[in-house]
């Protein structure tokens, strides 16, 4: 039953309903099995939180879904295309950079550190890629960058400097920037982690106002109260695997798993 | 303390009254057309040798960087080989390379000849120089600049490829102007050290600043005076590449301070400028 949890809840969708299918994912790092046999399906306009202790595989999982890093075994596909591969009669062939790029491209990424471009100012960070891309010309991506900003409360920050920022409009930034380049599906590896926690909350608005207006999201976090209120589905994972999914509050307030259960009372208290 | 200050007083009166610093002599060289056509030639050996050895050694590390260990195994074979020799006997060699092959020929082995290079004709003084000094100087740059690629934190490099940019976009846009910070000032030390390093091409001689006073003093016995001559340009001209260099290092210490800063240079500017502005002039 393990890892299919999901699969059931939506066997009565389509193929393409989905955004994300990943079915038996393994991924090793040398003789560590970090990923171990993970499947999680994630309809189009989801939101999932993923939950669970440090060194569970969550994050790699959610850089395998953009190839950042390989997997090892399996199929992981997005938006009906497999990530990284081609498929020519049975064997599977590797993308050439320009289509992995394309691809990637169309997903979004927000992280724990932000990563911003420190010698970029903030309009810069944003304008980057869809101008690089050519995606937009100049003046287009600058407008839709302002537009941007402005949704993440950031208006008047156009010429700072990351490092003039806080952490949390850094992140504001950050997710401003994977916008811009106007992905079908976002993937947050852990975006308050790394901030003040008064700064948490700020961060959270945005997600949420994100996840409304239908964006499909996969959120590494620990927020739990954010994963009860925002997240279609919560997924716990523990060493490599995927533990139990479902609805987040009955899993919250009803775990089927002892693992789950230490999990959340750890974090909770 | 007492005795460093004797010394150094000493010294100082030595400098005035020792007839045989010829100043009067230093004074009548120091602008002399010979010594300007000299300084012409070094530092345009300074500049092409740096271009050559920049460029080599951008490209040089990004190769021993790459995941591909044959690659990486050549760039460092490469930076060993010209580190570890002589850049003396390097310029000997490549003086004397039409002594290993007089010609160069590409076409088909025992076919038919496209295209034939006299090396004797290819290789005068001053592409000797070049070549041996740019690429010298290749393997030291490409030491600084995967130094300056490597500070760079990995997270950048994840950013910049889940937003689509390719490898090569990821390098220019977001990890080489990153890595300039760490790259610049070992730079100018060694854009310095090529400005001096260039006297030794004065033994193939080519006719830049320490050939062109060696000429006049072999004719004249005035060794002393025209030393300091060339001194007194190598000083002058190295004093300049410092304040450049303080100059680059701040403009690519954009984003690293919460206020902005500004160099000296742009100070200059700003200033000159606003007195255009504010005298009308377009």
């Amino acid at each position: 039953m393990m890892g299919q949890a999901v699969a059931h809840t939506y066997s009565a969708r389509r193929e393409g309903d989905f955004m994300l299918q990943a079915h038996d994912v393994h991924k090793f790092f040398g003789s560590l099995h970090v990923l171990d046999s993970v499947s999680l399906d994630v309809a189009k306009g989801e939101v999932v939180c993923i939950i669970g202790p440090s060194g569970s595989g969550k994050s790699t999982f959610l850089r395998c879904i953009n190839h950042l890093d390989k997997i090892d075994a399996g199929r992981m596909s997005v938006d009906g295309r497999l990530v990284g591969y081609t498929e020519r009669g049975s064997r599977l062939h590797e993308l050439p950079e320009r289509d992995l790029l394309k691809q990637r491209a169309d997903i979004g990424m927000v992280f724990q550190h932000f990563d911003l471009f420190p010698h970029m100012s903030v309009l810069e960070n944003v304008c980057l890629a869809p101008v690089l891309l050519k995606r937009r010309t100049k003046q287009e991506a600058k407008a839709a960058a302002v537009e941007l900003l402005r949704r993440v409360g950031l208006a008047d920050k156009l010429q700072a400097y990351p490092v003039q920022l806080s952490g949390g409009q850094q992140q504001r930034v950050a997710i401003a920037r994977a916008l811009a380049m106007e992905p079908k599906l976002m993937l947050f590896d852990e975006p308050t982690s790394a901030l003040d926690p008064e700064l948490v909350g700020e961060v959270l608005v945005v997600m949420k106002e994100l996840a409304r207006t239908g964006m499909t999201m996969i959120v590494v976090t620990h927020e739990i109260g954010f994963a009860s209120e925002v997240a279609d589905t919560l997924v716990f994972m523990d060493r490599g695997r995927v533990v139990e999914s479902g609805d987040p509050r009955t899993v919250i307030s009803q775990p089927r798993e002892e693992r789950t259960r230490t999990f959340l009372s750890q974090v909770l208290s | 303390m007492v005795v460093s200050a004797a010394l150094a007083v000493g010294l100082v009166t030595t400098l005035i009254t020792n007839p045989r610093y010829e100043w009067g002599t230093v004074n009548e060289y120091l602008f002399a057309p010979d010594i300007l056509r000299g300084l012409r030639m070094t530092i345009i050996l300074t500049v092409v040798s740096m271009l050559i050895g920049i460029a080599l050694g951008i490209v040089l590390a990004v190769i021993r960087l790459s995941p591909s260990k044959l690659a990486s195994g050549l760039a460092g074979a490469y930076i060993g080989f010209f580190r570890g020799t002589p850049v003396l006997v390097q310029l000997i060699f490549w003086f004397n390379f039409s002594a290993l092959y007089p010609k160069v020929v590409i076409g088909i082995p025992f076919g038919p000849e496209f295209f034939l290079v006299n090396i004797n004709l290819l290789i005068t003084p001053f592409v000797a120089a070049t070549l041996t000094l740019g690429l010298n100087e290749g393997a030291y740059m490409a030491e600084i600049v995967r130094s300056g690629i490597l500070s760079v934190p990995e997270g950048q490099t994840y950013a910049a490829s889940s937003l689509g940019l390719s490898r090569l976009q990821t390098l220019r846009k977001v990890v080489l102007p990153q890595a300039m910070r760490v790259i610049v000032p070992p730079t100018g030390n060694e854009v310095i050290g090529m400005l001096k390093t260039t006297s030794i091409v004065s033994i193939i001689a080519l006719s830049e600043l320490l050939y062109s006073a060696q000429s006049i003093y072999t004719r004249t016995y005035e060794t002393i005076p025209l030393l300091i001559v060339v001194s007194i340009w190598y000083l002058l001209a190295t004093s300049v590449l410092t304040f450049g260099q303080q100059y680059l290092e701040r403009r690519f210490g954009r984003g690293t301070t919460r206020t902005a800063p500004v160099a000296r240079f742009q100070m200059l500017r700003n200033a000159w400028g606003m007195t255009r502005r504010e005298a009308g002039v377009q």
